[in-house]
C-alpha cells in the first residue's frame, strides 16, 4: 500500500510534472524565477495550497458534485458536475484567503516569506490544474492527498532549477533581441525536452 | 491614430500578451499542435476576455475593492462555463481534447490581468476594444506556432494534407519534436527574437554587460 502512493508521489514529481509536462502554471513559472530565493518561496507556497486544496475539492466533488453523490440527501439522481469549475475556484481563492491570515497571525516569519506570493497563486493554472486532474482521474481522499503533495512538490522542484539555471545566464553574452523573456522560454523548452526522458517510465 | 483604435491595435505587436506582459502562457503551449484545436481555443479565450472586461467595466464603480478578485474570478467562471457548455455542444469531440485548458482560461491571468489594469479603470466600450485585442493578439502568436507546428510536425494544415508524409508515400519526413509541446517553448522563443529585432524598444537591459576581452583594453590600462 506504502508503496503504491509512493509511487503515484514519484510519478506526479517526476514522469507528470505539472510544470513540465503539463504546462501548468506558466506565467508566474517564467515571471518568478529571475532568482533562486524568490522562486524557492512560491515553491514552498505552491506546495502549501496544492496540499490543502487537492483534497478539499476532492471531498466536494465526492459528496456533493459527482452523478449521483446526493443520494444521502435523498438525491440520487443529482449531477452538479457543471458548477464544479466555480466551486473549486472558489475553495482556492477562499483558502488562500484563510491561508494568508492564519499566517499572518499565527507564522508571521512564514508570512513575510510567502506573503506576497499566495494572492498571486489564486490565478495559477497550477492549482486549479492539479484539481481537475483530480477529478478526471477519479482520486480517492488519500491518493488526492499525496497527488496533491506531489504535484506542488514538482512544480516547485521545476521552478527552482529554472531559477538556478537563469542566475547563470545573467552573466551570459545573449543576443540582444533573446535578453530575458526569449532564453528564457527557450531553457525552458530544453528542460521540458530533458524531462521528457522520465516519459516512459511507469511505476 | 484614435483612442479606440490604438487600444484594439496596441496589444497586437506594441503590448502583445504573450511576448511582452507574459499572461497566459500555459494554454498556448499545450493546444497547438493542431490549427483546429487552437483557433477554438482562440475564439474561446477572446470571447471571454471581451465579455468579462464588458462587464467588470460596467460594475466596476459597485465593487468594494477588497472582494474585487473574488467577484471578477466569480464573473469570469461563469462566463468560462457558459464559453465550455456551448463548445460541448457544437463540437464535443474538440471539447474533450481541449476541455481542460478551456476549463482553465478561469485562471488564464490574461483575463484576470486585463481585468484588473484595464477594465476597472475605463468605461466598458474601450474596456471590451482591449478584450479583443488582447485576444487578437493572444490568438497571433497561437496561430503562428500551430500553423508552424501542424505543418513541420504532421505535413497537414486543418487536417488536410500539404506535404505529404513518407508513411502516405510522399517525400516529407515529419519532424517529430514539433509534435511535442515543448518546441512551441522554442517556437515563442524565435518569435520573440524576431519579434524584439522589429520592435527595439521591447528588448529588455541586461542585468551584467558582459565586459570586452580584448588585448587593447588591457594595454591601455597599462599605459596609463
Amino acid at each position: 500500500m506504502f508503496e503504491y502512493y509512493l509511487n503515484l508521489f514519484i510519478t506526479a514529481v517526476f514522469v507528470e510534472n505539472i510544470a513540465l509536462a503539463y504546462f501548468l502554471g506558466m506565467c508566474t513559472f517564467l515571471a518568478i524565477s529571475k532568482n533562486v530565493k524568490a522562486a524557492g518561496g512560491l515553491g514552498m507556497a505552491v506546495i502549501a495550497v496544492l496540499t490543502i486544496t487537492v483534497p478539499i475539492n476532492n471531498f466536494i466533488y465526492m459528496n456533493f458534485l459527482k452523478p449521483g453523490a446526493l443520494a444521502w440527501m435523498g438525491i440520487p439522481n443529482s449531477d452538479l458536475e457543471f458548477v464544479g469549475l466555480i466551486t473549486y475556484i472558489g475553495i482556492i481563492a477562499a483558502v488562500i484567503q484563510i491561508l494568508e491570515m492564519l499566517l499572518d497571525k499565527y507564522v508571521p516569519a512564514l508570512y513575510n516569506a510567502l506573503g506576497s506570493f499566495l494572492p498571486l497563486i489564486t490565478v495559477n493554472c497550477a492549482i486549479l490544474g492539479a484539481s481537475l486532474f483530480m477529478v478526471e482521474r477519479s482520486y480517492t481522499f488519500t491518493e488526492s492527498i499525496v497527488y496533491g503533495f506531489g504535484a506542488g512538490a514538482g512544480w516547485a522542484l521545476a521552478i527552482l532549477a529554472l531559477a538556478g539555471v537563469r542566475e547563470r545566464l545573467k552573466y551570459a553574452d545573449i543576443p540582444e533581441g533573446l535578453q530575458g523573456l526569449g532564453i528564457t522560454f527557450i531553457t525552458v523548452g530544453l528542460m521540458c525536452f530533458a524531462f521528457m526522458s522520465f516519459g516512459g517510465i511507469i511505476l | 491614430m484614435s483612442k479606440a483604435r490604438e487600444v484594439l491595435l496596441n496589444p497586437i505587436f506594441n503590448d502583445n500578451p504573450i511576448a511582452l506582459q507574459i499572461l497566459g502562457i500555459c494554454s498556448a503551449l499545450a493546444v497547438t499542435t493542431n490549427l483546429y484545436p487552437t483557433l477554438l481555443m482562440c475564439l474561446a479565450l477572446t470571447s471571454v476576455l471581451c465579455l468579462s472586461n464588458l462587464f467588470v467595466s460596467i460594475i466596476r464603480n459597485h465593487i468594494p475593492t477588497n472582494v474585487r478578485m473574488i467577484v471578477q474570478i466569480t464573473l469570469i467562471a461563469s462566463l468560462v462555463v457558459l464559453v465550455d457548455e456551448v463548445l460541448k455542444a457544437y463540437d464535443y469531440e474538440t471539447s474533450k481534447t481541449i476541455g481542460v485548458f478551456v476549463a482553465l482560461i478561469v485562471t488564464n491571468c490574461i483575463v484576470m490581468g486585463r481585468a484588473e489594469a484595464y477594465a476597472m479603470q475605463n468605461g466598458p466600450w474601450l474596456s471590451f476594444l482591449d478584450g479583443l485585442g488582447n485576444g487578437l493578439g493572444y490568438s497571433l502568436i497561437l496561430i503562428i506556432v500551430a500553423t508552424i507546428r501542424e505543418l513541420f510536425g504532421s505535413g497537414t494544415l486543418f487536417g488536410y494534407e500539404i506535404l505529404i508524409l513518407t508513411q502516405n508515400g510522399g517525400w516529407y519526413l515529419g519532424n517529430n519534436y514539433m509534435v511535442l509541446s515543448s518546441s512551441s517553448f522554442i517556437l515563442i522563443g524565435l518569435f520573440i527574437w524576431l519579434l524584439r529585432s522589429w520592435k527595439v524598444e521591447q528588448i529588455e537591459e541586461p542585468e551584467f554587460q558582459v565586459a570586452r576581452n580584448n588585448l587593447e583594453t588591457k594595454e591601455a590600462g597599462t599605459r596609463v
